[in-house]
């Protein structure tokens, strides 16, 4: 019953060289397959995710969704820039949830991170976008800060300068002369020496005659035209009118609502249901549902649902974590990291022997509870049978994954079921296609009925029925040798899950012991912002940091020092402290820390400036963040990813606490589950860095993990007392009995 | 049947009077602007105007605003008499590149216009207080630097003007 912590996110589908290697191309090419079924009159597909119109509009067909982080402007941005599109002439789709569509390129990014090896033949190719694989794997999946530096980088950039290869092909052979005396601009070849000119879209149909070409060759950064600037967002003026569709808003006609209760213990069973005669006596209420583990009220409205559902009496089984609650659980932890078999994460030199023959250790235990998503947009699927065949309308991080999913709980073939895309009410990973319960409880709910049913949760359930990011405990020992160098970093945690690096350091220590014991819980579990970094980041940057003040040194001088090899961690964290005016005194009241902490292929610092209210609360005033992420694509929608990264870890940080109370979630909404706002929001100051030869680093994720360590650290600096277990809510601290904070 | 008057448009509803604003806005009228969030009015993102009042419509009967002027975000721009354009908070909203997912966004700009209606120099206090919306995305940063170019516009005798620093 109890769930084993595994690879959760993108590993364990996209692990498989055989997969990865062996469906290189499919025959006959997207490209043909594009033009024949989704072109209308005079639309020519040059590759799978451009199109261009007679009347020269090029149309990008982005294979992600957009969920606040700017995908349909950054990527469209891309492949236009390669093309040497007029942006003023660019429009973007979402590209349909369809096989031809699946993301190829995605599969490759990921294979390449986990060190899998990909044939030379397939790099930037144009053909690898079209990976069997992808379709076998329903994958479009929006996740793991993966857009931009693969989609992007290996997909979209690939597309565009294929296509101005074969539209400058088309215009040289339309006026005979050679390829390479013409040139593309603003969405027109020219031919200069003659003077000839022929638009993208006259060019259309006689450049698809020609084949993609493999290897086209990609502008290097000083021909960059669009990469780099601030080109507003695509999806923004509807996003201030009303008018952006978001999975909810979705109103086919004669569609019905349902309300849920799901069993309020994980695994728990509907037994029966009291009161059903009375409820459907009620306005508007169409039909009691019961599913395996909940029932559902549908309505014509989903107050009268939602209101009906409140007098229905479900009784569910008892189960063996009845009386299960969070102090259980990390007694279980506990237990399970004194006795439980370890299995290696990293192993470096000789740690036992260094332990051993240390002239000092220093031990530290912190953990971290569970945590909900809590996207604004409560969960929803909208799910409609009809003609053997189903529509869906959701807003998900993977469209072709939700389409096998709903085949698959409907038992129906998954070409019979058509996803309709919307924006997505925040992600975060809770929309991930491993996380289905509701579109599983929906796509159930709907097979009774011959009209539309909405399935929307109440905020009570989407806090309640979540794919909670672990709760996790993690135990550190350093060895000292007689100078105070470190000599031996051991750590002892549990559950092992994506990305697989995250309990690993980037500082120097020639003795290294990492291990991992399996403890599992009844608490469903998912991809929460960062994944595993979230909290790992916390417990290496805490633990780094009580390092520093036991060897007495400042916490930027101490880590620099263990960074001699790696110039690009260095150099976030001296820029971070220099604009937070690191080795000047704080105002007043107020103490800094530094965290430090790379993530899916960019290094964060961040240095936050905290202080105390009059009732011993904690305050983040400023934060800020330098991240280096090789090359920015757009400056304003990374910068803006950046502050809501900080913001969701440090919402985390402050109050984020899922509880368990008799083996149920105990909170329920934003009054006991809270949230940063406006006024606890502080200053944020993003310094983007850019690494030449770096590849392209994810920006949705990484400037959440050292947030939290940054805050607790300048909590150390501020009172001398160390944060060990988050959140902060729980915490009234006391300014310093002397001037002297701690052991300075 | 209760009478509702929304965006300027009178409408006769067959609806149990205690139904809350929010669900007749969005199941009975379609307008599907003001969002569900947590319906127990502690997010914001429901926020409508009554008569120039912003209220969180999830926990607002029919029936208490039966006789009000009801704005939504569909209707903010029209009721502000710049129809077919968009407001100044719309404008520094796009100016200021806001909105992220957009979930509590209309929400956010009508606790926003609300607040400057009453009051087009709001102190940091007020801004806190009136502006209590939550955003998953953590768009605060850009929603206080879009306050304050309008609070600046306003001060300047400027306000309304489409243009302003892109951040």
């Amino acid at each position: 019953m109890k769930m084993n912590r595994r690879r959760f996110l993108l590993g364990t589908t996209v692990i498989g060289g055989g997969l990865l290697l062996g469906y290189a191309v499919t025959r006959p090419t997207r490209q043909f397959l594009a033009n024949r079924d989704h072109a209308e009159a005079g639309q020519t597909f040059l590759t799978t995710w451009l199109r261009i119109d007679p009347d020269n509009r090029v149309t990008v067909v982005v294979p992600h969704s957009e969920m606040g982080q700017g995908v349909l402007t950054s990527l469209p941005m891309m492949a236009a820039d390669e093309m040497d599109a007029d942006w003023n002439l660019v429009r973007v789709e979402q590209a349909p949830a369809t096989d031809l569509f699946a993301n190829g390129v995605l599969i490759k990014g990921f294979a390449m991170s986990m060190g899998l090896s990909v044939p030379a033949f397939l790099d930037r190719t144009v053909d690898f976008a079209t990976l069997k694989a992808a379709e076998i794997m329903n994958m479009q999946i929006t996740g793991g800060s993966s857009s931009v530096r693969f989609t992007g980088e290996m997909g979209m950039r690939a597309a565009g300068a294929a296509a101005r290869e074969m539209l400058v092909n088309a215009a040289a052979a339309q006026w005979n002369v050679a390829a390479d005396e013409c040139d593309a601009r603003n969405s027109f070849v020219h031919h200069d020496t003659s003077g000839r000119s022929a638009s993208f879209g006259e060019l259309a149909s006689a450049a698809a005659e020609f084949a993609p070409p493999r290897n086209p060759t990609l502008k290097t950064p000083d021909r960059f035209t669009l990469m780099g600037t601030a080109v507003p967002r695509v999806d923004i003026p509807a996003k201030v009118d009303g008018s952006a569709m978001f999975g909810i808003d979705a109103m086919p006609a004669g569609m019905l609502y349902a309300a849920v209760t799901t069993a309020p213990v994980f695994g728990g069973k509907l037994a029966r249901v009291d009161n059903v005669e009375a409820v459907m006596q009620r306005r508007g209420v169409q039909r009691v549902i019961e599913l395996e583990d909940a029932v559902a009220v549908v309505a014509d409205n989903y107050w009268r649902a939602s209101e009906a559902l409140k007098q229905l009496q479900p009784v569910f089984t008892d189960t063996e974590f009845d009386s299960s609650n969070s102090s259980d659980i990390f007694a279980e932890f506990d237990a399970a990291l004194d006795n439980n078999e370890r299995n290696e994460d990293v192993y470096a030199g000789d740690a036992a022997e260094a332990l051993n023959s240390a002239a000092e250790t220093i031990s530290a235990s912190y953990r971290v509870p569970y945590l909900a998503h809590a996207a604004m947009e409560p969960m929803n699927c909208t799910v409609h049978f009809h003609d053997g065949r189903c529509d869906v309308w959701t807003g998900t991080q993977d469209n072709l994954g939700i389409r096998g999913r709903v085949a698959s709980v409907a038992d129906i073939d998954a070409n019979n079921v058509t996803v309709h895309p919307f924006y997505l009410g925040g992600g975060f990973g809770r929309r991930l296609p491993q996380s289905t319960n509701t579109i599983d409880q929906a796509t159930r709910i709907a097979s009774h009925f011959d009209v539309p049913v909405q399935t929307l949760w109440s905020r009570e359930e989407d806090t309640r029925q979540d794919y909670y990011r672990p709760a996790v405990s993690s135990r550190f020992r350093a060895g000292l040798d007689a100078n105070g160098q470190l000599i031996a970093w051991e750590n002892v945690y549990i559950g092992k899950n994506e990305p697989v690096e995250a309990a690993h350091i980037a500082y120097q220590v020639p003795n290294q012991k990492i291990d991992y014991v399996e403890s599992p819980t009844h608490i469903p579990f998912g991809a929460w912002r960062s994944v595993a970094h979230s909290q790992h980041s916390f417990f290496l940057e805490s633990f780094t940091d009580e390092l520093a003040w036991h060897a007495n040194q400042d916490p930027l001088q101490y880590r620099l020092s263990l960074l001699q090899d790696k110039p690009r961690h260095r150099r976030v964290l001296q820029e971070a402290a220099a604009r937070a005016g690191w080795t000047t005194a704080a105002p007043e009241g107020r103490a800094r820390g530094i965290a430090l902490q790379e993530s899916f292929g960019s290094i964060v610092a961040e240095v936050a400036e905290v202080s105390l209210t009059e009732e011993g609360e904690v305050r983040v005033n400023k934060v800020v963040c330098a991240i280096d992420c090789g090359r920015v694509v757009n400056p304003d929608t990374a910068a803006s990813q950046v502050e809501s990264g900080i913001i969701y870890g440090l919402t985390a940080a402050m109050y984020g606490q899922i509880s368990i109370e008799n083996g149920r979630v105990k909170e329920s909404n934003f009054h006991d589950y809270e949230m940063l706002r406006l006024a606890e929001s502080p200053d944020i100051d993003v310094i983007l860095l850019e690494s030449d030869d770096a590849p392209v680093g994810g920006l949705g994720e990484p400037a959440t993990p050292p947030i939290s360590a940054a805050v607790t650290n300048a909590i150390y600096a501020l009172t001398g007392q160390r944060v060990r277990e988050l959140p902060l809510k729980n915490y009234r601290f006391l300014p310093p009995p002397t001037e002297a904070a701690g052991n300075v | 049947m209760i009478e509702l008057n929304v965006n300027g448009n009178t409408r006769q509803l067959d609806i149990e009077s205690e139904m809350p604003l929010l669900w007749a806005l969005r199941n009975e009228l379609g307008l599907t602007g003001t969002k569900f969030g947590c319906g127990i009015a502690a997010c914001g993102a429901c926020t409508v105007h009554v008569d120039g009042q912003p209220v969180r419509s999830c926990m607002t009967p029919v029936s208490a605003v039966r006789n009000s002027q009801i704005t939504t975000i569909e209707g903010l721009a029209a009721n502000a008499g710049v129809n077919n354009t968009l407001t100044a908070v719309q404008q520094a909203w796009i100016n200021h590149q806001v909105p992220q997912c957009g979930y509590c966004q209309s929400g956010m700009i009508m606790a926003v216009s609300a607040m400057l209606a009453e009051n087009p120099n709001p102190d940091a206090e007020t801004i806190e207080r009136s502006v209590s919306n939550v955003c998953r995305c953590g768009t605060y940063p850009r929603v206080s630097k879009a306050i304050q170019t309008l609070v600046a516009d306003n001060a300047s005798g400027n306000a309304g003007t489409a243009e302003g620093e892109t951040v």
